[in-house]
Order: structure tokens, then sequence, then C-alpha cells
């Protein structure tokens, strides 16, 4: 089943289109890859998908709803992390926990028995009244991953998840995203790191609004002729 | 000469040691990358060698001169690209060279040639702000602006980082085109796939030096038999293969497994047959076993476990 669909999603400002006529489906419980280089539409096409911007034509329906029509469903319905801003330095982590739990309207009781569970997993129930600011980069991604699937959604968006971490802290939050996908939650990752594109199950590649390739990060190397991403990038953007 | 001597620096901000007793050297038109995280201490060693900030001991010397006695002269000398763009957004591309060949005493004029390669592709743009640029297009500008006084040594501090591959590629040719001008460079990034583009490199972790060598040097010295594994559920995967008699150790790798066996076991096709036969026990679909060489990744990944 798709858990994204979108069907020529385009968008323009003014005489410039951002995202052309995009159609392309995600489905349940992938890692997708959503790549391109800087000024692609990458952004431009997330906003749309998290609701967040109206397409000027086309359709996009995530989670079940339509995100021009329905974009405050398809809010409540998604998770979102990202490495710039996530989760707030000044606050603790339970209070970060009860924040994020209030804004997407769970109960106390549940935001309590979710916080204990959290914290359990993560192993972090000595720090749980420490500032995040103080935690480590590598624990800091966890915690707001973790949270950021604290409300269930069926979707998270993860904007280079993994940028800065040394390759072991890596390879642990890459296993929490394999098993959340394990569990049925679908991931769409944004990133300009190919290291992490060769983790998703499918990617695609955006150039100039377009999606120019779209397939298992195997089948564009074999196409492409390249030996890594890295290298199918660089073919895909440079023309 | 080395160009760059570092000797036993330390430097650390209250609690947190951000170098410790750290020691190399750069030879003069050597590429010297520092492979390491965020908080591995990467930009605390550029500042101390940029002069802007002091090590609580040790000694830094830059073509010979002291980092604290003589640092005027070593500014005349070097050239910096911070990690943050640091350039006037408010200015235009080609004020912002001017300015930067100003405060140094020189013009473009002077050093054309040598910012020449970069400067054409920012060229058409030379009105425009900084401000405005793309984050490629900012990067060669910032490089513009650090070589427009012809230093002899160069620091990068992860130029690779906010850029795309073809940007980043882009980068890392000029830099080696920079080479033949005798420019000293040191250059640091978190990614290791970056490590193999520089001649030698420093692994750091938490502020200490793990190793130094070439590329090759380090990943030759991975002793472990190494496989790629893969199959449809990668994450059941990794979880069975831990479990494995002889596994030294199990983790994500791109789109395989990476696995990795204790020193004495030698790799044969008897072993791949007995990986074949506990994951075919274990229900995988579509598995391939390959034998693979360590990347400066995995030797990254054992370096910190031990």
């Amino acid at each position: 089943m798709s858990i994204i669909s979108t069907e020529k999603l385009t968008r323009s400002f003014g005489a410039f289109t951002a995202v052309n006529a995009i159609t392309f489906d995600v489905k349940e419980g992938e890692i997708f890859g959503f790549l391109g280089a800087n000024g692609a539409g990458k952004t431009t096409a997330l906003k749309m998908l998290t609701g967040l911007l109206a397409p000027t034509s086309g359709k996009a329906m995530v989670a079940g709803y339509d995100v021009w029509r329905e974009p405050e469903q398809v809010k409540r319905r998604i998770g979102y992390m990202s490495q710039r801003f996530s989760l707030y330095e000044d606050l603790t982590i339970r209070e970060n926990i009860r924040l994020f739990g209030g804004i997407y309207g769970l109960r106390l009781a549940d935001i309590k028995t979710k916080t204990a569970r959290l914290l359990e997993k993560l192993a972090l129930e000595a720090d749980a009244d420490k500032l995040v600011g103080a935690l480590p980069l590598g624990w800091k991604q966890k915690l707001a991953f973790s949270v950021a699937l604290l409300h269930e959604p069926r979707i998270v968006f993860l904007d280079e998840p993994t940028s800065g971490v040394d390759p072991l802290t890596r390879r642990q939050f890459w296993e929490l995203i394999y098993e959340a996908a394990h569990i049925g939650v679908t991931l769409m990752v944004t990133t300009h790191f190919m290291e992490e594109a060769e983790y998703c199950g499918r990617v695609s590649m955006m150039v100039d609004g377009r999606i120019e390739a779209l397939d298992t990060p195997r089948n564009l190397k074999t196409q492409y002729d390249a030996k890594n991403m890295d290298e199918v990038f660089r073919k895909i953007a440079r023309g | 000469m080395s160009q760059i001597i570092l000797e036993n620096i330390s430097k650390s901000y209250g609690p947190l040691l951000a170098a410790q007793d750290i020691s190399f050297e750069v030879s003069k038109g050597e590429i010297f990358g520092l492979i390491g995280p965020d908080g591995a201490g990467k930009t605390t060693l550029f500042r101390i060698l940029a002069t802007l900030l002091l090590a609580d001991s040790g000694t830094a010397r830059i073509c010979g001169l002291d980092c604290v006695k003589e640092y005027r002269q070593i500014r005349k000398i070097i050239g910096y690209m911070p990690g943050r763009f640091s350039l006037y957004q408010d200015l235009t591309v080609e004020e912002n060279l001017e300015f930067f060949a100003a405060v140094f005493g020189s013009s473009i004029k002077a050093n054309y040639d040598l910012i020449a390669p970069i400067y054409v592709q920012i060229e058409p743009f030379k009105n425009r702000r900084a401000g405005a640029l793309s984050g490629g297009m900012k990067q060669k500008l910032a490089l513009c602006c650090a070589l427009i006084h012809k230093p002899e040594v160069l620091f990068l501090d992860e130029p690779g980082t906010g850029v795309d591959p073809v940007s980043r590629q882009e980068f890392w040719e000029m830099l080696a085109s920079l080479r033949a001008h005798g420019i000293t460079m040191l250059v640091s990034t978190p990614n290791m796939d970056e490590a193999e583009l520089c001649d030698r490199v420093a692994l750091l972790q938490k502020g200490k030096i793990m190793a130094i060598d070439t590329p090759k040097g380090i990943t030759s010295g991975f002793k472990s038999p190494l496989l790629a594994v893969r199959s449809v559920d990668m994450y059941q995967l990794i979880k069975d293969l831990r479990d494995m008699e002889g596994v030294a150790d199990c983790y994500a790798f791109g789109e395989y497994a990476h696995l990795k066996f204790r020193e004495s076991t030698t790799l044969s096709l008897t072993l791949t047959n007995e990986i074949l036969a506990f994951l075919n026990a274990k229900n995988h679909q579509n598995i391939e076993i390959k034998p693979v060489q360590a990347t400066i990744e995995d030797c990254f990944i054992e370096f910190i476990k031990h």
C-alpha cells in the first residue's frame, strides 16, 4: 500500500517552477531516500508533502489525506526530525518529551507511559532531568528520532539525520530506523550524504524540479555504471 | 621541511578535553586530512593553528613560526576557511574578494592567476550579494577569499558540509590543483569517504588521535577477515549474524551489512557455506555474501571500539 502518492505535483513561485509535475509513490514501511542537488526542489516538495505549502497544481496524498485540502490531518500523522532543529536544548529530556507529546495532543497519562518506555529503551533513565543541550550529538539524534515517533506517526521525515556523527553512532541510529521500518513506519530521508542514501530501500533523484531517477541504490548503480551513490548522483546531476 | 608542526598540543574547555596531546607534522604541498565526527576537536586545532585560540600546553609552528609568539607573521601567510560561512553576506561577490585582498595589502589583480580556475565559475555572479549565493557558490567564494593573498598554508574546516556531491567533488578537484602551487593544506571532514582524497590523514575522536597514516596505510592495518552480506530483511539479518559463532562484529554498511570475524579466522568457501546455511535456517531470502576490503570507516569503527 502507498503511504505517499503524488500525481503531477507542481509548485511555482512566479515564473520559476520549483517542483515540476512530479509523480511517485512510497510504500508503507519503506525507507525512501529523497535526493537532489542544492536548489533542485527537494525542500519545496517536502514542504508540500508535510502540509506546509500548498501545491500550484497536481495532487499529493500522504497517510490517506490530501495535502492541499486536509493539511492539518496530514501534519497529525507525520513525524519530523532534522539535524538543525529537533529538540529544545534548554529543556530537559523529560520536558522535551512532554512538550512534543502535548503538541501532538497526547493525554498526560499516555505521555507518562511513553516517556518511561522511551527512556528505558534508550537507557537514559538516569539522565531524564538533564538539559538536552548537555547531551552528546549522537544521543540528541537518537532522542530526537524517538520523540518524532512518540505520537505513532505513519511516516517520519528525516532531514540529514546522521551527518556529523561518528560511524559507530551512525550505525546505532540506522538500527533505530530499520527497527521503525520493521514495524511498518515509513521513513523519508533527505540528505546530501550518499552514504546515508546507500541505506535506503529506494531513492529518488531530483534535478531542476523533476524526478530524474527513482530506483533501488543497487539498480541505480548498475544503470549508471557507478561504483557508489556519490557517482550516481554526480552523473545524474551533471546530466 | 614540515610546514605545520604540532607538538603535544592540549586544550580543554572546563571539564571537556577538546585536544589531548596532539602531535603531527604536515609537509609542503601535502593535503592532510583531520577526519572525525562533530566534537572530535577538529575546529579547536584549526583555531589554535590560525592563532585565534591559545593551547593549554604544547607548541604549534607554521613555516617555522611559533603560533603564540609570532602570530602576526603567521596571519599573513595562512588562509583560513572556517566551517561556518563567514564572508559578508551584504557585500557582493566582487566586494568580498576586494575587501579580503585589501586587508592583506594585496589586490585581486596581483594573485588572479591563483584563484582564476575557481573564480571564473562565480564571476558571472560577481554583482550578486554573497548572502544570495547557493551553498556550492558560497564555498567557492570563501575559498577565493582565503586564497587571495597567496597563503603558504591553507586551513579548510569542513568544506564538504552543507553542499551536494557535485559541488563537493568540484571542491576537492580544486584542492588537488592548488597542490601544484605548493600550497600546504589541512582539511577537516566528518565524512570517512573523503579521507581517501587526502595524502595523509589523522583519525580523531574525542580530542585524541587514533591513527595517522596514508589512507592505504590505515586500511591495510585492518587484519580481521571481512565479508559483505545482504538479504531482504536487513534489520533481522544484522541481529541474527551477531549471534553466529566466530563473529566479532556485524554492522550496517550501505546496502550491505559488514560481517567481521576474529583475526584467526580464514575466509573460505566452507565459511561462506556455513553462513549461508545459518541464514537459510533463519529463513532469510535473496542472500548474497562476498569478501570485501575494509574502508577507512571500518577502521574508524574498530578504533572506537578498542
